[in-house]
């Protein structure tokens, strides 16, 4: 069996489990969510390991394949290549954190580490999936295990109107994406028709998708998915809903599901649309500047710490769209890389200010200060956190947003300045302020304390760490990432259907590793 | 033989009558036991009609009025297993009905015996015998509780609107015979090319369909739905929401792709209309609701209404994903009722499930299940049943593209829908405020198991569609679009 099914089964499993726990075995339910989690991050990492840098794009690995409904053509497919592999990994981490950091709750654990382990089975499951119809149930999946934590579990007077908010916000755009979907599938010719998202691309790569069909679909997939990823003026569920829910689910909900809408697009939208592709980056060029511009300056404003996350991670996605707008190699490179290393900042900072909400019992910005006196560690890591959020070198953000950047800059100039001054200058202006009036002055707190102890600090090391090894040396997943990506883009510029030559390919090294049996 | 064929609805009413002479010599405090009696005849009902294959030929019979088909066969499990369900659930509710508690049994049976007919007819004078013999008895059932105020209104709505619509549907089945001097399905069918354009005809099919639209509460008849669900007692309602909209709906699909496939064809922006008003109606009219069984009743409007979009779609997979989805819905309703009929004892208001979390964790999961399950969440057979619906739709939309537009609606339905259906597990959920209400709640075994089933039946159909879809194709081999 592969890897990746282990790795989003477990959690799964746990729930399941869970189930049949009495309710007063805490410990036993506690135990039993942390074993699966770490399981699944340790053989996401070793699957990392074991993944074969080496085969150029369009092949995937640790692939397993089942028939699950044959007369609709649903199979059960996982597998995993450049694109995915990156966002598992991250994805099995941040689960664990957040599973780490749940350690505070005290109210019907039963009930929150079954939904937490669905969510997070969900989310893994997801990222996995090869097959349509299973990459959209498992993303489902995750729904109301959110819509009940942030109402059971969340904080702050508004956390009913956000369960709501983001419940229904992810459904339409859930929804507009199952319809384009299906239309998508119904594009393939009767008795061949698949859900298969590799049997669909390769017939895409001969055929060429109705015109008249294609006019409906590719909206329907860019704005379903883009309200997944809080695209401008969509994003309104986002700040709001990962400013009330528990840590742990803002955590695996920002982290790594909200990664969900770009993955689509990069893996389905545009490979198989280039056409309408063509035409709607325009569109998302200018949209992404609503990102990365306006939702920087409402972050700004924002006094509430938890709220003032909520809307840098809006800002950062609009780097991500700019990324995918540019249809270049280089460019789509760039945003997975900022979809993995997102991930891992926003994991880190809803972590972190979850913990400063338990100690300080307070995320209003003017009623803190001088923390860092009493809190050096959590301190210095949301320190670190906020400043790989400004884009500073060294962290994985940054080799992200540069290759964005590069990548775009030849088709949107005017774009690419913009959000370069938004996200240096105003996404180091509020980080900055934040700093100071959460960290810095001279206010007493008695009674609070630091995060001591291997476990406690276990989950920021493990996410910080993970930022700055990928800022580091962002060829660990880059190399692998461009490779999948060229396919993409290749197909995204109709290249292939014109018979044009390939594009030409930068000569680069064979990676040195010993290429092992993926099975 | 002609009478082999409907052995199953035989037993169905010897059952009935057995109950009711029975309960001539039963005493008074063993009668809410006959229910036993009639829940054991339908299991073995049940189990009888097992032995036939849905992949089946279809053979007519009674001068062609009767057809034995598929998808008879596999309406035939569904109304018996709803009933049994009912029946279970009137058992359980016994001391909430003051007498007659054998006619109860009895009735059920009857209605369920009609239901059995309308799905196997094939000529409108039958269907017009089946329909009028579901819906009297639901006369009489629907205002049980004599003494409930609520339950006397909600029997007078429904029988006010259920003489207006039979009126309707007799008027039009008049036109239709008057067009066409025929009452037979294969007849109508055969005689296509005379009567596809005749306006007559049209008008008495257009006549005959609003009649049919009070059987699944669909716009223009989805008035009596709420007050009706309201007042009925839960395990009437929990009837009527399941088996008599599932018997509207193989009506349908009978009249328009069996007997006049050729008209139905030219409907497109009826269907368009019909669905999507009825969609929205029932899904806005929902929000306001702060009764459990109330809001129940229009979001059945708008179920109607996804429902219908299958019967728009005017293709095979349009036709298996309403089958399917009705199939869906016997068992996520049936947990939902359940449930209802054990915690709302008192009170139906939503608020007075706050805390059920506490007071019995396995109905909470029931009941959120259930809502789960009607928004069309994954993975629960709601969502197989929508994902199946808007695939139809999406498909016929390759043919017109304001199909497009309908699978939109049918988004912004649902997303509405969600925002009273999670109310509802919101209010299970979340902390519930001191003082209420905190006794544990008994559940009798039957109920535990009934329960179980249904739950089983909603993940299993949401996992694994694959059997049942097979089963579904068959069903619908005897329609033709």
């Amino acid at each position: 069996m592969s890897p990746l099914t282990y790795i989003f089964a477990l959690p799964l499993l746990a729930a399941l489990l869970m189930v049949f726990i009495p309710r007063n075995f805490r410990f036993v339910i506690r135990i039993l969510a942390l074993a699966a989690t770490f399981a699944s991050m340790i053989i996401a990492v070793v699957m990392f390991g074991n993944y074969n840098g080496g085969l150029s794009g369009g092949h995937f690995q640790f692939e397993q394949k089942h028939l699950w409904a044959p007369s609709l053509g649903i199979g059960y497919h996982v597998g995993v290549d450049g694109i995915n592999l990156g966002l598992i990994v991250m994805g099995a981490i941040v689960a664990f954190a957040a599973t780490c950091v749940s350690r505070k709750i005290a109210t019907r654990e039963k009930e929150f580490y079954i939904l937490l382990m669905l969510m997070a089975g969900g989310i893994l499951g997801a990222f996995t999936s090869l097959d349509l119809f299973c990459f959209y149930f498992f993303h489902e999946l995750a729904l109301v295990p959110t819509f009940i934590m942030i109402g059971v579990w969340g904080q702050g007077e508004n956390k009913n109107h956000a369960a709501f908010q983001i419940t229904l916000y992810l459904s339409v755009g859930a929804l507009l994406v199952l319809v384009g979907l299906l239309a998508l599938y119904l594009q393939l010719p009767v008795g061949s028709r698949t859900f298969d998202i590799v049997g669909i691309t390769d017939y895409f790569k001969t055929h060429t998708i109705a015109a008249a069909a294609e006019r409906w679909i590719f909206p329907l997939l860019l704005f379903g998915f883009g309200i997944l990823v809080s695209l401008w003026p969509l994003h309104t569920w986002a700040p709001q809903g990962y400013g009330s829910a528990p840590p742990a689910t803002a955590m695996l909900h920002a982290g790594v599901l909200k990664k969900f809408g770009l993955y689509g697009l990069i893996r389905i939208a545009l490979p198989i649309m280039p056409a309408q592709a063509e035409k709607w980056v325009f569109v998302l060029a200018f949209l992404c500047l609503g990102n990365i511009v306006y939702c920087g300056l409402v972050a700004i404003r924002q006094r509430n710490l938890n709220l003032l996350i909520g809307y840098s991670s809006v800002a950062h996605m609009g780097f991500a769209f700019l990324g995918i707008a540019s249809l270049t190699t280089i460019g789509i490179t760039g945003t997975v890389m900022i979809m993995v290393a997102h991930g891992f900042l926003a994991a880190l900072s809803f972590a972190l200010s979850g913990y400063l909400h338990e100690e300080t019992k307070t995320l209003d910005m003017d009623k803190m200060g001088g923390l860092l006196r009493h809190l050096p560690f959590v301190g210095t890591v949301m320190i670190m956190a906020m400043m790989a959020g400004c884009g500073l070198p060294g962290f994985a953000n940054f080799p992200g947003e540069a290759m964005v950047l590069f990548g775009s800059w030849d088709k949107f100039a005017v774009v690419a300045g913009l959000a370069v001054w938004g996200g240096l200058v105003i996404g180091g202006v509020y980080m900055l302020r934040a700093i100071r009036a959460v960290w810095h002055g001279e206010k007493a707190w008695p009674g609070v304390s630091d995060a001591v102890g291997v476990w406690r600090r276990l989950p920021f090391v493990l996410l910080v760490g993970s930022l700055i090894l990928l800022g580091c040396f962002p060829r660990l997943l880059t190399d692998s990432i461009q490779d999948s990506v060229e396919p993409v883009v290749v197909m995204a510029s109709g290249l292939q259907k014109l018979a044009l030559p390939p594009v030409k390919r930068t000569p680069r090294t064979p990676r040195p590793r010993p290429v092992t049996n993926p099975n | 033989m002609n009478l082999l064929l409907i052995i199953p609805e035989i037993s169905v009413i010897g059952l009935a009558l057995a109950i009711l002479l029975i309960d001539l010599w039963t005493p008074a405090a063993a009668k809410p036991r006959l229910g036993w009696l009639a829940a054991l005849g339908l299991v073995v009902i049940l189990v009888m009609t097992l032995a036939d294959s849905v992949n089946t030929v279809s053979i007519t019979g009674f001068s062609g009025a009767y057809v034995y088909d598929g998808l008879g066969i596999f309406f035939k499990r569904f109304f018996l297993t709803a009933a049994l369900l009912v029946v279970l659930m009137g058992i359980e509710f016994a001391d909430r009905i003051p007498l007659g508690i054998a006619e109860f049994y009895a009735l059920v049976l009857l209605a369920l015996a009609g239901m059995m007919f309308s799905s196997a007819i094939n000529d409108f004078m039958l269907m017009f015998v089946a329909v009028e013999l579901i819906t009297v008895t639901f006369y009489v059932l629907v205002s049980f509780q004599r003494g409930r105020l609520l339950c006397l209104e909600a029997g007078v709505k429904y029988l006010i609107m259920g003489a207006l619509s039979t009126a309707f549907l007799v008027f039009g089945i008049a036109l239709l015979f008057a067009s066409s001097s025929a009452t037979n399905f294969s007849l109508l069918a055969s005689s296509a090319g005379s009567l596809a354009h005749d306006k007559l005809f049209w008008l008495g099919l257009v006549v005959m369909l609003v009649g049919l639209a009070f059987k699944i509460a669909a716009f223009p008849m989805q008035m009596w739905a709420p007050d009706v669900y309201q007042g009925a007692p839960t395990p009437v309602t929990a009837f009527l929401a399941v088996a008599s909209k599932a018997a509207g709906f193989v009506i349908l699909l009978r009249v328009l792709f069996v007997a006049v496939p050729y008209v139905a064809r030219q409907w497109e922006t009826l269907f368009i209309i019909v669905a999507g008003i009825t969609i929205l109606y029932g899904n806005l009219c929902a929000i306001p609701q702060r009764n459990l069984k109330r809001l129940l009743g229009y979001s059945s409007i708008a179920q109607a209404g996804y429902l219908l979009l299958g019967i728009a779609a005017l293709n095979r997979d349009g036709a298996q994903a309403v089958v399917y989805y009705l199939l869906g819905y016997l068992f996520t309703l049936g947990a939902v009722f359940v449930v209802i009929g054990l915690v709302c004892r008192e009170s139906e208001d939503v608020g007075a499930l706050a805390g059920l979390n506490q007071r019995s964790p396995v109905l909470a999961a029931a009941l959120a299940m259930g809502m789960i399950s009607l928004g069309g969440i994954p993975p629960l057979a709601g969502f197989a049943g929508k994902f199946l619906l808007i695939k139809a739709v999406v498909e016929h939309a390759a043919f017109d593209p304001r199909y497009y537009y309908l699978a939109l609606v049918m988004v912004a339905g649902v997303v509405i829908s969600l925002y009273y259906y999670f109310g509802v597990v919101r209010a299970i959920y979340w902390p519930a405020t001191p003082g209420e209400n905190n006794a544990p709640i008994h559940i009798s075994p039957p109920m535990k198991i009934s329960l179980a089933v249904c739950m089983a039946g909603m993940v299993y159909l949401g996992l694994f569609p694959n059997a049942v879809l097979t089963a579904t194709a068959d069903a619908v081999k005897a329609l033709k679009f």
